[in-house]
């Protein structure tokens, strides 16, 4: 069993190590490091504190297995309606760095109805493989087949590496894949690299809302697998000359059997631009005042077309939906540009949009918090400045 | 301050104190502006079984008494005075029953109530019968098995959203003090109506109506106690419900006074925040003693009615008369601090100012309580 | 909202303490968390886990368990579920899953679960909000082998041996029919929870709490803690806190004109 000690005549009562652990499970006890064990979770963050080394942590009592025989960077590729998903193409631009750094090949996954004309899309996008299977119950996602498929997929080829994206469809079927097939699996990860001597995925995350970042590994198990969010890594480019080889599985039909089973899909079309998905957001907050406040935004995130977003505040105070709040109870984006007009900047909020490329505000008060995340600020009136802004843009954009 | 608060009592004032700060607060300015019934937030209280914390547990109460009571409409109260109404105005409404009422009575209106599936509201001012509650002329005359009531009761708090109305009324003309009778009515009653809501200075989201009785039909089995007991059942229903009138005055004054010390930390004048001088030390200070105050003699006046004492329309008074005056002084002297800003509808402290002003007027005016306190007082040195 | 009345129906609701994100800040002095007197709280996500429970109670009749693996502080969050409506609380809690990964972790709640047997419904929350995977819940209905949906946003119908769901997608909602025992990861659109009722505290309060050891799960000691998990944490660290950049100033139109030039290349 993993174990955790202090090394009582190397500790000095530095107390380093208190402010180290993420978990407050350290405090000092007559001049002596003690560790609360219901608190720890044995991540090592002391260990590498300790000037003194006076914590030692006791890991794998597991014999190290032989992972030779796994090879190749698999990517699972998203597709709605036969269409493949962007988050795909990014995948595939990180996946292969990943494979050239190990030596090995890029390979796509895909599964669907009636789309291996969309393989030559994967090829373009540098993959060396593709791995195929095309069956009536495969058309929308359904957990059961879709993990029975990657499930046989995996334990016939036996990938080192597995990368998918971090949606509703990639989170469900990834999390039951993981535990079938007995692999390691990090989420939401927004760093990928390999350690190379030991051939090891080096996945970075976010916790605590993105107040601390973590770096993980798996290094006893395969395949290694991990979620990217959408826009966090970039697309890989076409390359129309490239030709994958092309694998089409087929499989018995108790493989595709489905416990549930999908009625209907609704879709919940907006006329504005889908949050999420935006590169360009303007923000309102309670500078705004009231929901004519909003229709000023609107007009300049149509200019720039982007989609509009707001705090929980102006939500709550019924100017606009709640479809449209950024932050901790809201929504999580990542656009190029975010203006924030009005908006203080509550921790909450900035928890939803502080990795946005580049975020300007606009806020009458100098102490606003949201200055200090600003790429760029304008201390001032929105109610002046935005309609000059979308002036401007407006005249720019024409040009 | 330690209030020496059992365990219950304090799990039941933190849950009121949640109910206020993350339900109450938020729409308090809204309804104000409104004066629509909070409806939402009743729902809210009755889910937290705190309507029902008088009520005995037979009844589906949680057993306990005007103590509890208090304490959680000091809590509502501290975010809304008038919200805090539907929930204090049941309580009045339902003291007849549980004073009074017969068993089969309190088992007909109490689980109700105590769920806060439907409210309650006490009805004996008229429009020539305030302070002089012996004049009113609503009658209730016996007819068969049923009484049929006349008359317009004026200025009821919870009239038109309340399902169970407690009634004042003259059964016999000729019996002075004796000749009144107390009555418990159901909305949808034929022959009793509502009065437009009336527009308020304060406690605007309280529901403030005339219920108007023409020929009304009420069954016998409503009537509470005996013929004759009326003016008896109101007045020990004021006794027992004036601490919550204290309490509320108590919360509305805390209130006003956090707002109060909040702005003058963080207003700047002369490049100091206002909170350094001493002019302004001086009335924070004031106002924190008085309504410390105000609370003790209404946890002490609540803790003795609870206690089963016999007399307690003395003290009752005097926490209702202390409690309302603080109130107003306390939301005055916030406006006060405020500056310009106290005088703006947009911050929240001129509300408690207007809210304040009723503590001192209903529940028997603060020149009644001191007649009722220097009755006693006298009555008291006569018997030594 | 069609519903047959069930005669017993046994939900399940994974919750997990969690501590108070919005208290978790950086120090920028020494790039440590600040963590003194950081309060513990239930996983948000998973009120609504909890409230969902409360209401199929209601609509369908049965019996709500609230099951947590945590140390021994974890107590009060089930406690907490049960003022919030739940009716019994399970703590799995021992020194040996310390260091549980994802994996483990929905290992030793799915060992949980099979020892309580009978179970209809199991709720869980979309994420937890300290290690937000999302992975927890979907992992424990692979161990358990039992069918899931995800993001659900509403339980249209359910009865005995089958529930039809909306499942929250990008684009909007998809319609699931699914059999039961099934289990369910809800999202904050599903319900507004509501606040703890007086009789729900006094109930938490007297509430006798299992508590169940990795022996009592009869769990393999090779699957638990830190052993248990495939993936380590190798390093934490603050991410370089975002700096503020540069201030315009000027009058409306200069400043209007020098932002545009900026962001030019940004909005093509």
């Amino acid at each position: 069993m993993a174990s955790i000690a202090i090394s009582l005549d190397k500790c000095t009562g530095c107390s380093l190590c208190v402010k180290a652990c993420p978990f407050g499970a350290i405090h000092m006890a007559n001049k002596k490091a003690v560790i609360d064990m219901a608190k720890c979770t044995l991540c090592g963050a002391c260990v590498t504190a300790c000037k003194f080394m006076a914590i030692e942590l006791k890991k794998d009592s597991a014999p190290k297995k032989d992972l030779s025989g796994y090879k190749d960077v698999w990517v699972f590729c998203e597709q709605k309606k036969g269409v493949i998903q962007s988050i795909s193409f990014e995948l595939l631009g990180e996946g292969r760095k990943l494979a050239d750094k190990l030596g090995v090949k890029l390979c796509a996954v895909i599964l669907g109805s009636g789309i291996e004309s969309k393989a030559a899309e994967l090829s373009e996008r540098g993959a060396d493989k593709i791995y195929l299977v095309d069956h009536p119950a495969l058309k929308s996602y359904q957990d059961d087949p879709y993990t029975e498929v990657i499930v046989n997929l995996a334990e016939e080829y036996k990938p080192e590496i597995i990368l998918c994206g971090a949606t509703t469809i990639g989170r469900s079927l990834i999390s039951r894949v993981a535990i079938r097939i007995n692999a390691g699996l990090t989420a939401d990860c927004t760093g990928l690299d390999i350690d190379p001597t030991e051939r090891l995925l080096l996945q970075t995350r976010p916790a605590f809302g993105g107040n601390i970042m973590a770096t993980i590994i798996t290094p006893n198990h395969r395949p290694q697998m991990a979620t990217v969010r959408h826009k966090v890594m970039q697309e890989a480019a076409v390359d129309k000359s490239r030709k994958a080889e092309l694998i089409i599985k087929r499989y018995p039909e108790e493989v595709f059997k489905s416990r549930t089973k999908l009625l209907e899909i609704v879709e919940e079309i907006s006329e504005t631009v889908n949050l999420s998905e935006a590169d360009i957001i303007v923000a309102g907050g309670r500078g705004l005042g009231g929901k004519e406040g909003f229709e000023m935004i609107g007009k300049l995130a149509k200019v720039l077309g982007g989609a509009v977003g707001a705090t929980r505040g102006a939500v709550d105070a019924d100017w606009i939906p709640y479809s449209h709040q950024v932050g901790q109870t809201g929504k999580t984006v990542c656009p190029k540009l975010y203006i924030a007009c009005g908006v203080s900047g509550q921790i909450q909020h900035l928890i939803g949009m502080q990795s946005s490329k580049v975020i300007v505000a606009i806020n009458k008060d100098p102490e606003a918090p949201i200055f200090k995340v600003a790429t760029y600020g304008i201390v001032g009136d929105i109610f002046d400045i935005v309609p000059a802004l979308t002036k401007e843009f407006t005249r720019s954009l024409k040009k | 301050m330690d209030y020496l608060l059992t365990e219950q009592q304090v799990m039941m004032r933190d849950l009121a104190r949640q109910i206020a700060d993350e339900k109450i607060k938020p729409v308090a300015a809204h309804y104000d502006e409104t004066e629509e019934f909070a409806w939402p937030i009743m729902k809210i209280i009755a889910d937290s079984d705190l309507f029902g914390v008088y009520i005995p547990e037979q009844y589906g109460g949680l057993g306990g008494g005007v103590m509890d009571m208090c304490l959680i409409t000091e809590e509502f109260s501290r975010a809304c005075g008038g919200i805090a109404l539907g929930y204090a105005g049941t309580g009045l409404g339902t003291f007849p029953i549980l004073l009074y009422g017969s068993d089969e009575q309190k088992q007909r209106f109490l689980p109700d109530i105590a769920k806060g599936k439907r409210l309650a509201a006490f009805c004996i001012t008229e429009a020539g019968a305030g302070s002089d509650a012996g004049s009113i002329k609503t009658t209730a005359v016996k007819d068969g098995d049923h009484y049929i009531l006349n008359g317009t009761k004026q200025w009821i708090t919870n009239a038109g959203e309340a399902e169970v109305y407690t009634v004042i009324a003259i059964t016999d003309k000729t019996k002075g003090s004796r000749g009144a009778s107390a009555f418990i009515v159901e909305k949808g009653a034929k022959g009793m109506e509502f009065g437009k809501k009336e527009k308020k200075m304060g406690i605007r989201a309280s529901a403030t109506r005339e219920v108007i009785f023409t020929d009304c039909r009420v069954p016998a089995a409503n009537l509470i106690s005996k013929e004759g007991m009326g003016f008896i059942v109101a007045m020990k229903t004021l006794d027992n419900s004036r601490p919550g009138v204290a309490a509320q005055a108590v919360g509305i004054a805390q209130g006003a006074l956090d707002h109060a010390v909040e702005y003058a930390r963080t207003r700047v004048q002369f490049g100091a925040p206002i909170s350094s001088f001493q002019a302004i030390q001086h009335m924070l200070a004031d106002m924190g003693t008085q309504v410390e105050a105000a609370r003790a003699l209404a946890y002490a006046t609540a803790r003795m009615v609870d206690s089963g004492a016999k007399s307690i329309s003395k003290e009752s008074a005097m926490s209702k008369l202390f409690a309302s005056d603080v109130a107003m002084k306390v939301a005055n002297d916030a406006v006060q601090i405020f500056g310009g800003y106290g005088y703006m509808r947009d911050y929240p402290v001129e509300k408690y100012l207007r809210d304040a002003k009723i503590t001192q007027i209903y529940e028997g005016t603060n020149q009644i309580q001191r007649n009722v306190i220097a009755g006693h007082m006298i009555k008291e040195s006569l018997k030594k | 909202m069609a519903i047959i009345p069930q005669q017993h129906m046994n939900i399940i609701v994974c919750i997990k303490q969690v501590p108070n994100t919005t208290d978790v800040r950086i120090d920028p002095a020494t790039n440590t968390l600040i963590r003194d007197g950081v309060e513990s709280v239930i996983n948000p996500f998973d009120t609504y886990a909890i409230e969902e429970a409360a209401r199929l109670k209601e609509r369908c009749g049965g019996k709500v368990t609230a099951i947590t693996m945590g140390p021994p502080q974890a107590e009060n969050a089930l406690k907490e579920a049960i003022s919030l409506g739940c009716d019994e609380g399970i703590l799995v809690s021992d020194r040996k899953f310390a260091g549980s990964d994802t994996w483990a972790t929905s290992y030793t709640l799915a060992a949980a679960i099979r020892k309580i047997a009978d179970f209809d419904v199991i709720l869980c929350g979309k994420q937890a909000s300290d290690g937000d995977t999302a992975q927890v819940g979907p992992g424990i209905s692979a161990h358990l082998n039992i069918p899931q949906v995800t993001y659900v946003k509403k339980i249209v119908e359910i009865s005995a041996g089958a529930a039809k769901v909306e499942r929250m997608t990008e684009e909007g909602y998809d319609i699931v029919e699914t059999p039961l025992p099934c289990l369910f990861t809800v999202v904050k659109e599903i319900n507004t929870p509501r606040l703890p009722s007086f009789k729900g505290m006094m109930r938490a309060k007297y509430a006798k709490l299992l508590k169940w050891t990795a022996d009592d799960i009869e769990a393999d000691p090779a699957a638990l803690g830190l052993d248990g998990s495939p993936t380590r944490v190798v390093k934490i660290f603050t991410p370089e806190a975002r700096k503020g950049g540069e201030i315009l100033s000027g009058a409306t139109d200069d400043v209007s004109k020098e932002l545009v030039e900026l962001l030019k290349d940004l909005v093509i």
